[in-house]
């Protein structure tokens, strides 16, 4: 039930794109992204199809946990394949009644379908190679230059760190009072619509309740231990570039230029 | 006979790498009107176990009966059995949501689709089962103390007049003197409803003053299932598991190893005075 969200998740394994540095990870998925755009035909997307084929391998994370992620965007990836198969205008292939498949349809809908493929695996293969803290640890840095501009980057991260620390908990927590009120006879499983958000409120009370009483308990906590916000804060573990990561920036920019080139000559 | 579990095996995310065996082909029945100690460490499987006796978890393995039938027939209406079998889960004082202590004690009965008077009646009678004064009925129940909240949690399951009433440590977190009144309190609760108890804890001394019957879980099984008397005689066992004896029964043991001629099948205080009274010849 709610245990099947894989968002932010991590998995661990012992692997070079585990230990990569999480700023390099962050700018790779971030160039991912942008060649997927920046690709309109197949020998690209299948240059990027190798990119990925190759990290996940070397990640060691499992083909079926990634493709677990994609159940989520389903509906969403047949929702713009078929609006693109029908809607495009151009040369007819066939047609059924009112509606037509043109050969442009039929084009755009797979560019579609294995963009947004591309993009959910390549961004998960991030998040479930590096934990959360890494990851805002690396935001952190990574986007350090927009201090210049007052923008409260610590204080940002600190607050993604624990909004990502909290969903398992508020889930185990959610999980509790859902079986506590059924002990007292509620009923989740009403088809009705009225009953359905009537049966809501015994639970989202406590949890808000809850929610709260938590968030007051670290804030106690937080400033028992005398935190007051970024300034002058050192990190226990600070990155550090490594071999490795200069060797992982380099095929990032070794790939990306290859999809530039593609590009331009096919 | 009102419960009767049988071969009873839980796994948590069976066929996952995570997998773990919570409960271990357990097997045992609750007669009507007993006091039950369920005792066991943290983990060992005591919370996993009674949310199978009103059918909140469904076994992996094995069956629980209730009067006779199987709960987990398919046909079995699990809402009917949760109005006889009432679970109050640990911390229960984080399941109360309604604006005022009287209407949250409500909720239970009202599920049960009795009418508002007699759902207010059957929260009345609760109420001051647990000892509730009529003052704080129209409050907020999150303006109340932390005891007070557990007990308004606790009558709001006793509102639902269960045949067996089931605790999942009911005195975690509480003082000295709340836990002895809220204990104390369950006692009449039975005495008066005539009512099965089932305390889960981890405490020798709540269960031994309170129980007829202990069972004692240890790693997914139960281990001992008998008297309390009977349960301590495994002095050297229960402290191996972690969990010890009574403190009372403890100190007797200490006086018979230091070549005292006394019993040691006391539970409490009082016995152990006559008992060492008796053993220096003032009986």
């Amino acid at each position: 039930m709610l245990r099947d969200i894989t968002l932010g998740q991590y998995y661990p394994a012992d692997s070079v794109i585990h230990r990569l540095d999480p700023r390099v990870k962050l700018f790779g998925t971030l160039v991912y992204l942008v060649t997927l755009f920046l690709t309109d035909n197949f020998i690209g997307y299948l240059l990027a199809l190798l990119f990925l084929a190759v990290t996940v391998t070397v990640s060691k994370v499992p083909v079926s946990f990634i493709l677990r992620g994609l159940k989520a965007v389903m509906v969403l990836l047949l929702f713009s394949v078929v609006l693109n198969l029908f809607m495009t205008k151009g040369e007819v292939v066939f047609s059924i009644w009112k509606i037509s498949v043109t050969k442009e349809g039929i084009y755009i809908a797979a560019f579609m379908a294995i963009r947004i493929l591309f993009l959910i695996m390549g961004s998960s293969i991030m998040t479930l190679t590096t934990t959360p803290n890494n990851l805002t640890d690396g935001l952190e840095k990574g986007l350090g230059f927009l201090k210049i501009f007052r923008v409260p980057v610590h204080e940002i991260a600190m607050m993604m760190s624990i909004a990502l620390r909290f969903i398992p908990i508020l889930m185990e927590e959610t999980d509790k009072i859902m079986k506590a009120q059924m002990a007292r006879g509620a009923d989740f499983e009403s088809k009705k619509l009225t009953k359905k958000v009537k049966a809501l409120i015994p639970l989202l009370v406590p949890l808000f309740v809850s929610a709260f009483r938590r968030a007051n308990d670290l804030a106690t906590a937080m400033e028992a231990r005398c935190y007051r916000g970024g300034k002058g804060r050192t990190k226990m573990k600070p990155l550090v570039y490594k071999k490795r990561d200069a060797l992982a920036y380099l095929i990032i920019f070794g790939y990306l230029a290859a999809v530039i080139l593609i590009k331009i000559y096919f | 006979m009102s419960i009767l579990v049988n071969h009873l095996t839980y796994k948590y995310n069976p066929g996952t790498p995570m997998e773990s065996v919570a409960l271990n082909d357990v097997s045992f029945e609750i007669g009507d009107g007993e006091f039950i100690g369920l005792i066991g460490h943290t983990g060992s499987g005591k919370s996993t176990l009674v949310q199978h006796l009103n059918g909140i978890l469904k076994p992996t393995e094995g069956s629980v009966y209730y009067n006779g039938r199987d709960v987990f027939d398919g046909d079995y209406d699990l809402k009917e059995l949760r109005s006889h079998v009432g679970l109050v889960f640990q911390y229960p004082e984080h399941q109360l949501f309604e604006s005022d202590v009287f209407k949250d004690v409500c909720f239970g009965p009202l599920n049960l689709g009795l009418s508002k008077k007699e759902a207010e009646l059957r929260a009345y009678k609760a109420l001051k089962l647990v000892g509730i004064e009529d003052d704080f009925f129209y409050q907020s129940p999150f303006d109340l103390s932390g005891g007070q909240k557990r007990r308004v949690a606790i009558a709001g399951v006793l509102a639902m007049e269960p045949d067996v009433l089931v605790l999942d440590e009911p005195t975690a977190g509480l003082d000295p003197r709340g836990r002895d009144d809220l204990l104390d309190s369950l006692k009449t609760v039975q005495a008066e409803t005539g009512c099965t108890v089932v305390l889960v804890s981890h405490s020798m001394e709540d269960v031994a003053r309170y129980a007829d019957r202990i069972l004692v879980m240890n790693n997914g099984t139960i281990v001992y299932d008998d008297k309390p008397v009977s349960v301590f005689r495994h002095y050297d066992k229960l402290k191996e598991m972690g969990l010890g004896v009574p403190e009372i029964t403890g100190a007797m043991y200490r006086l018979r190893a230091a070549g005292f001629n006394v019993s040691t099948d006391v539970i409490t205080v009082d016995d152990a005075v006559n008992e060492i009274m008796a053993a220096m010849g003032h009986a």
